[in-house]
C-alpha cells in the first residue's frame, strides 16, 4: 500500500518536473517519426529537414536565455534584435560585399545597431519592472511597423534590393543568391545518401551556445542568475541590478540580430516589412517546449526545445498529408505552440517579483 | 503640514491630468496637421466618422468592464469576436435574413462566448499579475481552435448546406462570407439623413442601451465588487468578496459583449473575412480606447467616443496625407499601423511607471510617518 503510494508519487513527480504538455509533445513527435516510413515519407529527408531547421533557428531561441536568467521574462521583443540584423544584412549588400565576406560584414554592421537599440530597450525595461513581457511585445510591434516606413524611405540604391520599376524602396523579399546563402551550411557539409548535415551552421550555433554557457559561469553570469532569482538579495549582495539587467537585454538583442542572419543564410532570403512581426512567438514556444519556465532556462532547454518544435513543424505536414489527405499542420502548430506559452504563463513562478 | 499635502495634491492633479490626456492631445495635433493635407471634404469626414462610430463603439465598450475589475486591457475580446463570427456564419447558412438573422447570430454566439469567457477567466486567474500578456496569447490559442472548427469541422461535422460559403473541397468555410442579406439592415432600420450625413439611428440606440447598462451595472452590488477587486484583491477578499468568481464574470460579460459587437461591426461591413476579421479587431479597439484618454486601470464611456472619433479620423486621413507629403501612399498606410502600436506601447509604459511611482510614494509616506512617530 505504502510503496504503491510512493510509486505513484514518483511518477507524479516525474510528470510534474517534466511537464505534462512537454510529455505530450515529445510523444507526438515520436509517433510522427514512427509513422513517417509507413505513410511513404522518406525518413532521412525528414531528418535532414529537422536538422536544417534546427540549425537556422537555434540562435534565435538561444537569444531568450540571458533575459530569462536576469528575471526579465521571455523576450517577446525579439523583433527589435531581428531589425538590427536586417539592417546589417541590407547595409552589407548595399555596400557591395559579396559571398562569405557579406555575412561577416552583416554581423559587424548589425552589432552597433543591436548595442544601441538593445541599450535603449534595456533602459526602458528597467523603468517598468514587473510588466516586461507585455511591453516587450509592443516594443517589438512598434519597431517593426516603424521600420516598414523606413525600408521605403531609406536611400538604398543596390539594384538587387530595390523595386525594379521605381528604383527606390526595398523589396519585401531579397534573394541572397551571390551573397551569403549557405555560407555556414557549406562548411564541412556531410552527405550520406539522402541525409545531409549542415555542419558549419551547427558548429556556429555550438560555439555561441558554449560561449553563453561559459558566460553564465563567470562572475557576471552568476550575478545575472542571482538577479533573476532574487533581486532584493542580489541588491543586498552589492550587485548593480539595473546594470546586469541592461547587459542581459543587450546580449539578447545582439543574439537575435546574429540569429536572424544565420536563419537567412539557411533560408536564402532576407524578409523585410511585416515578416519579423510574429518571429518572437516560435522562439518563445520553442524554449518553453524545451523545459524552460518564465524565470529559468538552460542551454539544454534551447537544444531540446528547438529540435522538438522544428520537428513538429516539419513532420506534421508531410505525415498528415500522406495519412488523411488533409493539411491540418498549421492549426496543430498554432494550438501546440500557443498552448505551451499559455501553460508556462500560468505556472507559479517562485522567487521572482 | 495639512496645507502642504493639499497643495501637493492639487499640483499632482494638474500633472496627472496632463499626463492622462497627453495621448488625446497628441492625436488632436496629428489630425489638425493631416486634415488639410489630405484634402478630404468636411462632409465626407463627418459621414465616415459617424459610420465608424456606429461600427466600432459597441466593440470598444466591451473592454470597459475588465478594466473596472483591474484585469487590464482585455486582449481576449478576440474570443468574443470569433464567437460572433461563428454565429453569423451559421445564420447566413440557414438563410435567415435581415434583423432576425442578426438576432439569431447573437443567440448562437452567446453560449459560445460564455464558454470561451469561462475558460479565459479561469486561465487568467491562474496568471494573476500578467493578465494582459496571457489574454493576448490566449487570443492566438483560441484562434487556432477557431481555425480547426471553421476550416475542418464545418461542413464535415457541423452541417453546412450551401456551397456558396463552403470551400470547393466540400468542407471548411470560404475566405469571405457575404452577408448581403444582412448588410446594414440595423443601420438602415430607422433611416435618417441630416445635411447629407447618414445616421444609423438604430445602431446608436443599441449602443446607447449598452451605455445605460454599463452605468447601471457599475452601481449594482456586482459592479461595486468588481471595483473593489480592481482596487486591491487582498482587501476585497478580506471583505468577503469572491475574487476569482468576480473576475471570471467580468471576462464573461466582456466576451459576450464583444461577440454582439462583432455582429454589429460585420453587418455594417457587409462581409466576413473568415480568417482575418477578428485577428486585428482587438488591437484596433484597444488602440482607439487608449487614444480616447483611457489608461490600463481607468476607462470611461467618454473615452470610448472620443477615442473612436480621434483614432478613426487619423485612420482616414493618414494615408492621403502621407501620399501628399511623400508621394507614396504606402507610407501613410504603414504610418497608421505604427501609430496604433505606438499608442498602446506608450499607454502601457505610462501605466507601469505610474504604478512604480505610486509604490515608491507610498513607501516614502510610510517612512515619513514612522519618522514622525519616532520624533514624537
Amino acid at each position: 500500500m505504502n510503496t504503491d503510494k510512493k510509486e505513484k508519487g514518483r511518477i507524479g513527480q516525474f510528470i510534474e518536473s517534466f511537464g505534462l504538455p512537454r510529455l505530450i509533445i515529445t510523444a507526438f513527435l515520436l509517433l510522427l517519426l514512427i509513422l513517417a516510413p509507413f505513410v511513404g515519407a522518406d525518413l532521412p529527408t525528414q531528418i535532414t529537414n529537422i536538422i536544417a531547421r534546427f540549425s537556422w533557428n537555434g540562435i534565435l531561441v538561444l537569444a531568450m536565455v540571458p533575459m530569462v536568467h536576469s528575471g526579465c521574462g521571455l523576450n517577446f521583443g525579439l523583433p527589435l534584435g531581428i531589425i538590427s540584423g536586417l539592417l546589417g544584412a541590407t547595409l552589407s549588400i548595399e555596400f557591395g560585399f559579396t559571398g562569405g565576406l557579406s555575412f561577416v560584414m552583416a554581423i559587424l554592421i548589425a552589432t552597433p545597431f543591436a548595442l544601441v537599440l538593445g541599450s535603449g530597450y534595456g533602459w526602458l525595461l528597467n523603468k517598468i519592472k514587473g510588466g516586461e513581457m507585455m511591453i516587450a511585445t509592443y516594443v517589438g510591434f512598434s519597431s517593426v511597423s516603424f521600420m516598414c516606413m523606413m525600408w521605403l524611405v531609406l536611400p538604398y540604391k543596390s539594384p538587387n534590393m530595390v523595386w525594379g520599376l521605381s528604383g527606390k524602396g526595398l523589396r519585401t523579399t531579397i534573394s541572397l543568391e551571390g551573397y551569403y546563402i549557405d555560407t555556414l551550411a557549406r562548411f564541412l557539409r556531410i552527405r550520406i545518401g539522402n541525409l545531409e548535415i549542415p555542419t558549419g551552421t551547427i558548429l556556429f550555433f555550438a560555439l555561441l551556445a558554449f560561449l553563453m554557457w561559459a558566460f553564465l559561469h563567470t562572475k557576471t553570469g552568476t550575478a545575472m542568475t542571482a538577479v533573476g532569482s532574487n533581486p532584493t538579495f542580489a541588491k543586498a549582495a552589492g550587485i548593480n541590478v539595473d546594470k546586469i539587467r541592461l547587459l542581459s537585454v543587450v546580449m539578447s538583442t545582439w543574439l537575435a540580430a546574429v540569429g536572424i542572419l544565420v536563419y537567412e543564410q539557411g533560408f536564402g532570403f532576407v524578409q523585410l516589412y511585416m515578416a519579423p512581426f510574429y518571429m518572437a512567438l516560435p522562439a518563445v514556444s520553442a524554449i518553453l517546449i524545451g523545459g524552460a519556465t518564465v524565470n529559468k532556462a538552460t542551454i539544454m532547454n534551447v537544444i531540446i526545445g528547438t529540435i522538438l518544435y522544428q520537428g513538429i513543424v516539419t513532420m506534421t505536414p508531410t505525415v498528415m498529408n500522406n495519412m488523411v489527405h488533409m493539411d491540418m499542420s498549421e492549426v496543430i502548430r498554432i494550438i501546440a505552440s500557443q498552448g505551451m506559452i499559455l501553460y508556462a504563463l500560468t505556472r507559479k513562478t517562485e522567487g521572482a517579483k | 503640514m495639512n496645507k502642504n499635502t493639499s497643495a501637493n495634491k492639487s499640483k499632482g492633479n494638474l500633472g496627472s491630468f496632463l499626463r492622462r490626456s497627453s495621448v488625446p492631445i497628441m492625436f488632436i495635433i496629428i489630425c489638425a496637421f493631416c486634415i488639410p493635407l489630405s484634402g478630404l471634404s468636411p462632409s465626407y469626414l463627418v459621414n465616415e466618422i459617424v459610420t465608424r462610430m456606429g461600427r466600432n463603439a459597441f466593440l470598444i465598450l466591451s473592454l470597459l468592464i475588465p478594466i473596472m475589475a483591474g484585469m487590464g486591457l482585455n486582449f481576449g475580446m478576440t474570443l468574443g469576436a470569433m464567437a460572433g463570427q461563428i454565429g453569423l456564419i451559421l445564420a447566413s447558412d440557414w438563410q435567415i435574413v435581415g434583423i432576425p438573422g442578426m438576432v439569431l447570430a447573437a443567440i448562437i454566439s452567446v453560449p459560445i462566448s460564455i464558454l470561451l469567457g469561462l475558460f479565459c477567466g479561469k486561465i487568467l486567474n491562474m496568471a494573476k499579475g500578467r493578465e494582459m500578456i496571457t489574454s493576448y496569447i490566449m487570443s492566438f490559442f483560441i484562434n487556432g481552435v477557431y481555425q480547426l472548427v471553421v476550416l475542418y469541422l464545418m461542413g464535415s461535422v457541423i452541417p453546412i448546406a450551401h456551397s456558396t460559403i463552403k470551400l470547393p473541397r466540400g468542407y471548411g468555410i470560404r475566405n469571405t462570407v457575404s452577408l448581403l442579406a444582412m448588410r446594414q439592415h440595423l443601420d438602415n432600420l430607422i433611416p435618417l439623413t441630416i445635411k447629407g450625413v447618414k445616421i444609423p439611428v438604430a445602431t446608436f440606440l443599441v449602443i446607447a442601451l449598452l451605455c445605460v447598462f454599463i452605468i447601471w451595472f457599475r452601481r449594482t452590488k456586482l459592479g461595486q465588487d468588481m471595483r473593489a477587486v480592481g482596487q486591491d484583491m487582498e482587501v476585497a477578499r478580506d471583505a468577503g468578496i469572491k475574487v476569482e468568481r468576480t473576475r471570471i464574470i467580468a471576462i464573461v460579460i466582456s466576451t459576450i459583449l464583444a461577440g454582439i459587437g462583432m455582429i454589429i461591426y460585420l453587418q455594417n461591413m457587409g462581409n466576413i473575412a473568415t480568417y482575418s476579421s477578428h485577428s486585428q479587431i482587438g488591437m484596433f479597439c484597444i488602440a482607439a480606447l487608449l487614444v480616447g484618454g483611457a489608461s490600463v486601470d481607468k476607462a470611461s464611456i467618454g473615452n470610448v467616443f472620443l477615442g473612436v472619433i480621434l483614432f478613426h479620423l487619423m485612420f482616414i486621413v493618414a494615408p492621403r496625407a502621407g501620399a501628399a507629403i511623400t508621394g507614396d501612399s504606402m507610407i501613410g498606410e504603414y504610418f497608421r499601423v505604427f501609430v496604433s502600436y505606438a499608442v498602446i506601447t506608450i499607454a502601457l509604459i505610462m501605466y507601469e511607471t505610474n504604478k512604480r511611482r505610486e509604490k515608491s510614494r507610498n513607501s516614502e509616506q510610510l517612512q515619513q510617518a514612522q519618522q514622525e512617530e519616532e520624533n514624537r
